[in-house]
C-alpha cells in the first residue's frame, strides 16, 4: 500500500520523494515500514569502518548498536541518517531505496551526542524547526510542539534558550525536536554519554517510555552494555565494523557466542586452558595451573585450547583452599560485597567477588559453579 | 587561611600588606607585563591623536573651527568622503561575499594550511607592489584585456586602470585574504553537528544557511566588516597609482596628504584626518550596534 502511494506521487511530482518529507506518525503507513540494511560498507581510504552490515529492523522495534569505541556503530548511524555516504550496500525503508537520498529527504529524527541544539533559537523554535521545514500549518505546528514538549516534560520551559538549561533538559529538547516530525525511525547517538550517572539512569527509563508512547522505531548507539541491556528489544553487538552477535538482551547476557561479546557482557576474566576430558556436556579444563569443570556451550574437543570466561560476581574468593588458587592484587568495597583482582599461579589476572576484605598479597581460593563458566574454542590452534 | 583569619590582627585590613591588597584587586607582578603595550599605546596613538586634534583646531587664519568649516564648504574636499565610501563599502562587502562560500568549502578541507599560505601572499606583498602589478595586468595591453579580446568577449581593451575600477580591484585583492581568514575562523567555530541536525530535520542547504549559519555568523561578520572596512577606508597608495587621484578616486587620505604636504597646511591636514576618523567611527559603531539584534552567545554547540 505504502509503496504504491509513494510511487504514484513520485510519478506525478517528478520527484523521488514528496517535497515536504515523509509525513509519518504513529500508526501512519510510513512508520510501519521495515528498515533494511544490506551489506553496508563505508571505507575511508584503506580503512574500512563498516565491512558489510546486514540488519533488518521491524517497525516499532528498539534496537541498540553496542560496541567499543571505533567499532563503527556511529558510522553506521550516520550512514543510516544520510550524513555520510555509503561506499557499498543499500538501505531500504519498506520497499523504497533511501541510501542515495540526502538526509533532509529521509526524514529520520536524530538525537546527537552533543545534542546539537540551535543555540540562537528558543526551545519552542528548536522543536518547531522540523515542522517549519515540512511547512506544517502554524496552528497544527504549535499543537504538536506542545505535545512533544509535554512528552519530554518540558512544557513550561518553551521560551528558554538552550544555553539556559541543564544538560538533562537539553537532552530532552533534543529528543522532542527529533520526534515532533513523527519520523519513521529515530536515531540516537550515545545520547546519555554527557550526563551524570544519576541522570543517565533516569533518562534511560524516560527514553524507553517515549519510544513506547510514540511507537516509533528507534536505533540507539551506545558503548554502555547496561544501557543496551536495560532499554533495547534487541541488541546488535558490533566490532571492527562487523556485527558480532544479534539477540535479545537476555540472549546476549546469558549466551554470548564469542569471547569478545562475552567480555562486553561482563565476563571479565579470561583464562586460557586445554580440554582434558568431556562427559555429558561437561568439560574438564586444565587452566591457570588448576583443573576446572565447566559446561560447554560450543562444541569443543579433547586436547583443544580454549578460553574460559567468568563474571566477577560469579567468581567467589574465600580463605579456604579450592581447586583454583590465586594471590590477591587489589581489592575494593562496592557496597554489599568486595571486588578485586587476583593472579593465578601462571600469572593470569582474574576478577573476583568476596564477602570479606582480603589483604593484598593474601592467598585465596576461587570457585564458581560450572554452569557460570563460558568455554570458547580458540581459533587457529 | 582559616587559621590566620582566626587571629584578630589578620582580619583588620590595615595589617594586610600592600602586596595582598593589590592582589585582592587582581593586580600582581604579572600585571607589569601590560606596561610595554600601555607605553606604546600612549606614545604612538593617544598622544599623536590628541596632538592632532589640538593642531586641527589651530588654523593659520580664521576662527578655531575654520579647517572644519573649509572642508565641509568646499565641494572638492567634501566629496572625498563619498569617494572613499564608494570604494570602501562595496569592496568590503564583495570581499565578505566572496569569502563566505569559500570559507564554507575550506572548513571541510584537511589541508587548510597550504591554502591559507597562498591566500596570505597578497597581504605580505603590500599594496604598492600589488598596485604596480595590477597597473600592467589590467592595462590596455595587459593579460586581462588580451584574454578578453582573444575570447571575443570584448572588442576593445576595457579601461580598468587610472579610474575607479583599478582601485576597486586592488582593494578587493589586498583586502580579501584578511577578510577570508577572519570569516574562516568564524565559520569553523560553528559546531558541524548543528548543520547535520538541521539536515535530519528536513532543512535543505538554503534553509540551513539562512536559519542556522547566518544568524550565528552575523555578529562575527559584523566584526569582519568593520575591520576590513577600516582598512579599505584608509586607501592611499592604490588610489594614487591605479586610480584617478584628481577625480573619482580623490579619496580622503589623498586630501589629507595634499593639505599637509603639498599646501603645507598641517592644521588642515590634521582636521581632515580627524574627519576621516570620525566617519569610520560612526560606521563602525553603527555596524557593531546592529550585532545586538542577533544572538551573541556561544556557537560551538550547547554545553555538554
Amino acid at each position: 500500500m505504502t509503496d504504491t502511494r509513494v510511487l504514484q506521487r513520485s510519478a506525478s511530482d517528478g520527484a523521488f520523494l514528496p517535497r515536504g518529507g515523509p509525513a509519518g506518525g504513529p500508526g501512519s503507513p510510513q512508520s510501519r515500514s521495515v528498515l533494511e540494511l544490506a551489506g553496508l560498507r563505508r571505507d575511508f581510504g584503506s580503512f574500512s569502518a563498516l565491512r558489510g552490515i546486514d540488519l533488518t529492523i521491524a517497525p516499532g522495534e528498539f534496537v541498540a548498536l553496542l560496541g567499543p569505541s571505533g567499532c563503527g556503530k556511529t558510522t553506521a548511524l550516520n550512514c543510516i541518517a544520510g550524513l555520510m555516504p555509503l561506499t557499498g550496500g543499500r538501505i531500504n525503508l519498506g520497499e523504497r531505496r533511501i541510501d542515495e537520498l540526502p538526509p533532509e529527504q529521509r526524514g529520520f529524527g536524530m538525537v546527537f551526542q552533543s545534542y546539537a541544539l540551535f543555540p540562537h533559537m528558543t526551545v519552542r523554535k528548536n522543536v518547531g524547526f522540523g515542522l517549519a521545514m515540512q511547512k506544517v500549518p502554524r496552528k497544527e505546528a504549535e499543537a504538536r510542539i506542545d505535545e512533544a514538549l509535554s512528552l519530554v516534560r518540558l512544557h513550561a520551559q518553551g521560551d528558554k534558550l538552550p544555553g539556559q538549561m541543564s544538560g538533562g533538559q537539553q537532552q530532552r529538547v533534543a529528543i522532542a525536536r527529533a520526534i515532533v516530525i513523527r519520523p519513521p525511525v529515530v536515531l540516537m547517538d550515545e545520547p546519555l554519554s554527557n550526563l551524570d550517572a544519576k541522570l543517565r539512569l533516569e533518562m534511560r527509563a524516560e527514553i524507553r517510555r517515549i519510544h513506547d508512547a510514540i511507537g516509533s522505531t528507534t536505533i540507539y548507539v551506545t558503548h554502555d552494555q547496561d544501557e543496551a541491556l536495560s532499554m533495547a528489544d534487541r541488541i546488535v553487538v558490533m566490532q571492527e565494523g562487523m556485527i558480532r552477535q544479534t539477540g535479545t538482551p537476555e540472549d546476549l547476557y546469558e549466551r554470548p557466542l564469542h569471547a569478545d561479546v562475552a567480555e562486553f557482557m561482563g565476563f571479565r576474566t579470561r583464562i586460557h586452558g586445554r580440554v582434558r576430558s568431556m562427559q555429558d556436556g561437561r568439560v574438564t579444563v586444565e587452566a591457570g595451573g588448576a583443573v576446572v569443570e565447566a559446561v560447554a556451550r560450543n562444541p569443543v574437543s579433547v586436547g583443544q585450547t580454549v578460553t574460559l570466561m567468568i563474571r566477577p560476581e560469579d567468581f567467589l574468593a574465600t580463605a579456604e583452599r579450592t581447586s583454583i588458587g590465586g594471590t590477591v592484587r587489589t581489592i575494593e568495597y562496592r557496597g554489599r560485597a568486595f571486588f578485586g583482582t587476583a593472579s593465578l599461579a601462571d600469572g593470569t589476572d582474574v576478577f573476583f567477588r568476596s564477602e570479606m576484605r582480603h589483604s593484598v598479597g593474601q592467598a585465596v581460593g576461587l570457585s564458581t559453579p560450572p554452569s557460570q563458566i563460558l568455554v570458547f574454542a580458540e581459533d587457529g590452534s | 587561611m582559616s587559621a590566620t583569619a582566626a587571629s584578630p590582627q589578620a582580619v583588620t585590613p590595615a595589617r594586610m600588606s600592600l602586596r595582598q591588597r593589590l592582589a585582592a584587586r587582581g593586580i600582581d607582578s604579572i600585571t607589569l607585563l601590560v606596561l610595554p603595550a600601555l607605553l606604546a599605546l600612549v606614545g604612538l596613538f593617544v598622544y599623536p591623536f590628541i596632538y592632532g586634534l589640538i593642531v586641527s583646531f589651530a588654523p593659520k587664519v580664521g576662527p578655531f573651527y575654520e579647517n572644519y568649516h573649509k572642508f565641509f564648504s568646499d565641494p572638492f574636499l567634501r566629496s572625498t568622503i563619498w569617494h572613499t565610501l564608494a570604494l570602501a563599502f562595496p569592496t568590503t562587502l564583495l570581499s565578505i561575499l566572496l569569502a563566505l562560500p569559500i570559507a564554507f568549502r575550506v572548513r571541510l578541507m584537511r589541508r587548510q594550511r597550504t591554502l591559507t599560505t597562498i591566500l596570505l601572499l597578497p597581504m605580505t606583498l603590500g599594496t604598492v607592489l600589488v598596485a604596480q602589478g595590477l597597473l600592467t595586468y589590467l592595462g590596455p595591453h595587459g593579460w586581462f584585456n588580451r584574454v578578453l579580446m582573444l575570447l571575443h568577449i570584448s572588442g576593445r581593451p576595457l579601461e580598468l586602470t587610472n579610474n575607479y575600477w583599478g582601485v576597486f580591484a586592488s582593494l578587493v585583492l589586498t583586502g580579501f585574504p584578511f577578510t577570508f581568514l577572519l570569516t574562516l575562523s568564524y565559520v569553523s567555530g560553528i559546531d558541524p553537528a548543528l548543520e547535520e541536525a538541521a539536515a535530519t530535520l528536513g532543512g535543505g542547504a538554503w534553509n540551513r544557511f539562512m536559519r542556522i549559519f547566518l544568524p550565528l555568523l552575523a555578529p562575527g561578520l559584523a566584526v569582519t566588516f568593520c575591520l576590513s572596512f577600516v582598512q579599505s577606508f584608509s586607501v592611499f597608495p592604490s588610489a594614487v597609482l591605479l586610480g584617478a587621484p584628481a577625480g573619482s578616486t580623490h579619496v580622503i587620505a589623498i586630501a589629507a596628504y595634499q593639505a599637509a604636504f603639498e599646501q603645507y597646511n598641517y592644521s588642515l591636514g590634521s582636521a581632515i584626518a580627524m574627519i576621516m576618523g570620525g566617519v569610520q567611527l560612526v560606521i563602525v559603531i553603527a555596524v557593531l550596534a546592529s550585532r545586538q539584534l542577533f544572538y551573541r552567545g556561544p556557537v560551538g554547540g550547547t554545553k555538554g
